[in-house]
């Protein structure tokens, strides 16, 4: 059985697995982006007493693979099932999808707490000022001034966290979703034909290189108006946010 | 740990063996995770039926044998890719397998069940009735063959090892699961967490999913090892060894199933 | 419960520190493998010849994009075909090269490593002062020279964070070898957790063993920045 043969027979597990994938990297990233707004603010305004809980996350989503957070919550939960049926969640973790969209979703917020919070430190003190100075009160700065620029400044950092999340979205597959990496395994143990892993890797790079056209995209209409000829692009990798 | 016997080993076997094997002693792949045929000891040893039959086997055609532990899914792979010289992990012997590689007679007979918790009120094995069920196999295997044939419209749940199929059946998570008959009767009698379940409903006996048996893979080409994997397995049949490892694990002859 | 961590028999405390050793040793091993392609490609994507440019800004983008566990099951299941079919093509009588999963994984993970290293050199380089470059350049040193003593100095200093980044994700990513079947650290804490039902335990272990090391790293690496950064005054 060729390349060829195998994509035709196989397609249709393989465009399943990539639809599971998109909807993981999605689910996983919005929760994220749904939370850490908040998280940002607690870790550049809060004292650092207070920060220390979300320091102590943060670094331990960090510090430890997704693969052993995965298990952790995955086969974790199935350990305490009793403890999580009197707490009626037990339901929430029998579903794996449910689990591993916990652990994207945890790790994730981590990681865009901290792009954000570099982010929010990049506005520049000159237009909180101004703001002040107009009379907006704390909350209309942050909606108005604060957090659209920083997430100007933080958009591309943002882009390539949502890319590490659809590879991270890869490991999904050892506890039993079926996303793309999870249907190629299952191709290759059936066939045992070595091509099924290429066209996987082509389809994760071509949902990158949409990815990344649309992102670059969003970005010069977010900077429209800022008059910037150059604007950063989004493939280098900054320091601190690359991750496992 | 390896059993490693202290026998030399002439080159002319090498030589005989295609000259594919490496030059000293052979390598026996398995699982390691499928108790009671292939699994760890807690010192990290291989222990199991297959690998006391294999290493048998091995002190029968007079080489020195080493016991490689491999993933279940890469386990045909790794045979082509020369990791080991043959296979001996409870894999069944099916036409689909057989276009990679080639096996010996069968070692035992198996039979694929259902188990499901105790107590549970699912009786019938249809695909109507367990359809938005959620069931359980090892992937790779004639088991997750079986339930993607019979049950196309159950919620299938793939897993990496038997062991983690094992631990979502006793947290629940499946609703039932299918599995080889012997490893399923060791897990549910002799196991704590097995003690949860129980086989149920008819051994699933059908040829094209249990296929001619169990049996020792190797590569197409090694005809020679197989011959003589052949040779040694009716050696130890005749004279007794087989049954006294077979006495060890289980109460009835798995050769035959009685 | 602490029994279970116990060494001997009995306890897996010595099967999660063997699994442990070959975690680091894996980690340390990639560590050059992956400098030295990154070093490689930055040279490609930086160099003036476009065939060297493409092939490098190709490896880097093909490389960072796809996830780090199919990397590792296409040199793991490709890579000993590959070699193996190449063997028997140039000596049909040489015994077959046996790929082992910790090769693959070094591969693999170097791999990796090397086309995100390539992009934090490529910036590092790029962030020189030219004007150093050209001073070395008037004052007659050669391109040996300027690259040593002016550029790879500075390029250090730049380039650690980055690279430093870089480790600590290879020390996370070296759990994945577990798929395919090397005996470390998360790979005995599966078997452990087979053969006595706790997972939730043992994971939480093998977590808290992995933050440590990264929490060690992050440490050391700190101290190496502020000696390679002593005597500069920042702005």
């Amino acid at each position: 059985m060729n390349s060829l043969e195998i994509l035709v027979q196989y397609w249709p597990r393989l465009l399943d697995g990539t639809l599971m994938t998109i909807k993981l990297t999605l689910m996983g990233a919005l929760i994220a982006a749904a939370v850490s707004p908040m998280l940002a603010l607690v870790r550049v305004h809060a004292a650092p007493m207070a920060q220390a809980p979300l320091r102590i996350y943060v670094s331990f989503m960090r510090g430890t693979p997704i693969l052993a957070q995965l298990f952790l919550i995955f086969y974790g939960s199935g350990q305490f099932r009793p403890f999580l049926q009197e707490w009626g969640l037990w339901n929430f973790f029998r579903d794996p999808f449910n689990c591993a969209l916990l652990a994207f979703a945890l790790n994730s917020t981590a990681y865009q707490t901290e792009i954000l919070r570099g982010g929010i430190l990049g506005v520049p003190r000159g237009e909180i000022e101004a703001a002040k100075a107009i009379g907006l009160n704390r909350l209309k700065t942050l909606r108005r001034v604060v957090f659209p620029h920083a997430y100007r400044i933080a958009w591309p950092a943002l882009g390539n966290e949502v890319i590490l999340l659809m590879k991270a979205s890869a490991l999904a597959s050892v506890v039993t979703v079926f996303d793309l990496m999870g249907r190629t395994r299952q191709v290759f143990s059936k066939t045992f034909d070595f091509s099924v892993y290429l066209w996987a890797a082509l389809i994760y790079l071509c949902i990158t290189a949409i990815f990344v056209l649309l992102w670059r995209q969003a970005e010069r209409r977010l900077s429209r108006h800022t008059g910037a000829r150059h604007t950063p692009q989004a493939t280098a990798q900054p320091l601190k946010e690359t991750r496992a | 740990m390896t059993l490693k016997k202290t026998l030399t080993l002439a080159l002319a076997s090498a030589a005989m063996a295609a000259g594919t094997a490496s030059a000293d002693g052979l390598r026996l792949g398995t699982e390691g995770a499928y108790p009671p045929f292939n699994y760890i000891e807690s010192d990290g040893s291989i222990a199991g039926f297959d690998v006391e039959i294999g290493l048998e086997l091995c002190k029968r055609i007079g080489e020195d044998c080493e016991v490689v532990a491999q993933d279940w899914d890469g386990i045909i792979p790794g045979l082509l890719a020369d990791k080991y010289d043959f296979i001996i992990a409870s894999m069944f012997i099916t036409e689909e397998r057989k276009k990679q590689v080639d096996f010996t007679d069968p070692y035992y007979l198996a039979a694929m069940t259902h188990v499901v918790p105790k107590g549970s009120d699912i009786t019938e094995f249809t695909n109507e009735a367990l359809s938005g069920m959620v069931i359980g196999a090892q992937s790779g295997t004639t088991q997750a063959d079986y339930i993607e044939t019979a049950y196309p419209d159950a919620d299938i749940r793939l897993y990496p090892t038997q062991d983690e199929v094992n631990l979502d059946m006793a947290s629940g998570r499946i609703d039932l699961q299918v599995g080889d008959m012997l490893p399923m009767l060791d897990w549910t009698t002799k196991s704590e967490d097995g003690g949860c379940c129980e086989l149920a409903g008819e051994p699933i006996t059908d040829p094209a999913f249990v296929g001619d048996g169990v049996g020792i893979a190797v590569r197409q080409e090694d005809d020679a090892l197989r011959e003589k994997l052949n040779a040694a397995l009716a050696e130890i049949r005749a004279d007794g060894t087989y049954k006294a490892i077979n006495d060890k694990y289980f109460d009835i002859d798995v050769y035959t199933m009685k | 419960m602490f029994e279970l961590f116990s060494y001997g028999d009995a306890g897996w405390g010595d099967e999660i520190l063997q699994g442990l050793a070959i975690t680091v040793q894996l980690a340390i091993a990639t560590l050059p493998v992956g400098l030295c392609i990154g070093f490689l490609a930055a040279f490609a994507s930086m160099s003036r010849a476009r065939p060297l440019r493409f092939l490098g800004f190709g490896y880097t983008t093909i490389m960072r994009g796809l996830p780090e566990i199919l990397t590792l099951f296409v040199v793991y299941n490709g890579a000993g075909l590959l070699i193996n079919a190449a063997l028997r093509w140039w000596a049909p009588e040489a015994s077959p090269i046996d790929f082992s999963p910790f090769a693959a994984g070094v591969v693999a993970l170097g791999m990796v490593f090397g086309a995100f290293a390539a992009e934090v050199l490529r910036g590092a380089f790029q962030s020189l002062d030219q004007g150093q470059v050209e001073a070395g350049r008037a004052i007659g040193m050669s391109s040996r020279q300027i690259f040593l003593r002016i550029q790879l100095p500075q390029v250090w200093r730049f380039a650690l964070p980055g690279l430093g980044n870089l480790w600590i994700n290879m020390l996370k990513d070296t759990a994945l070898v577990s798929v395919i079947a090397l005996d470390d650290l998360m790979r005995m804490t599966k078997v452990a957790v087979g053969v006595t039902k706790q997972p939730f335990t043992f994971y939480l272990l093998a977590c808290l063993i992995y933050w440590a090391m990264c929490v060690l790293s992050e440490l050391v690496l700190a101290q190496m920045e502020r000696r390679a950064n002593r005597g500069i005054r920042r702005a």
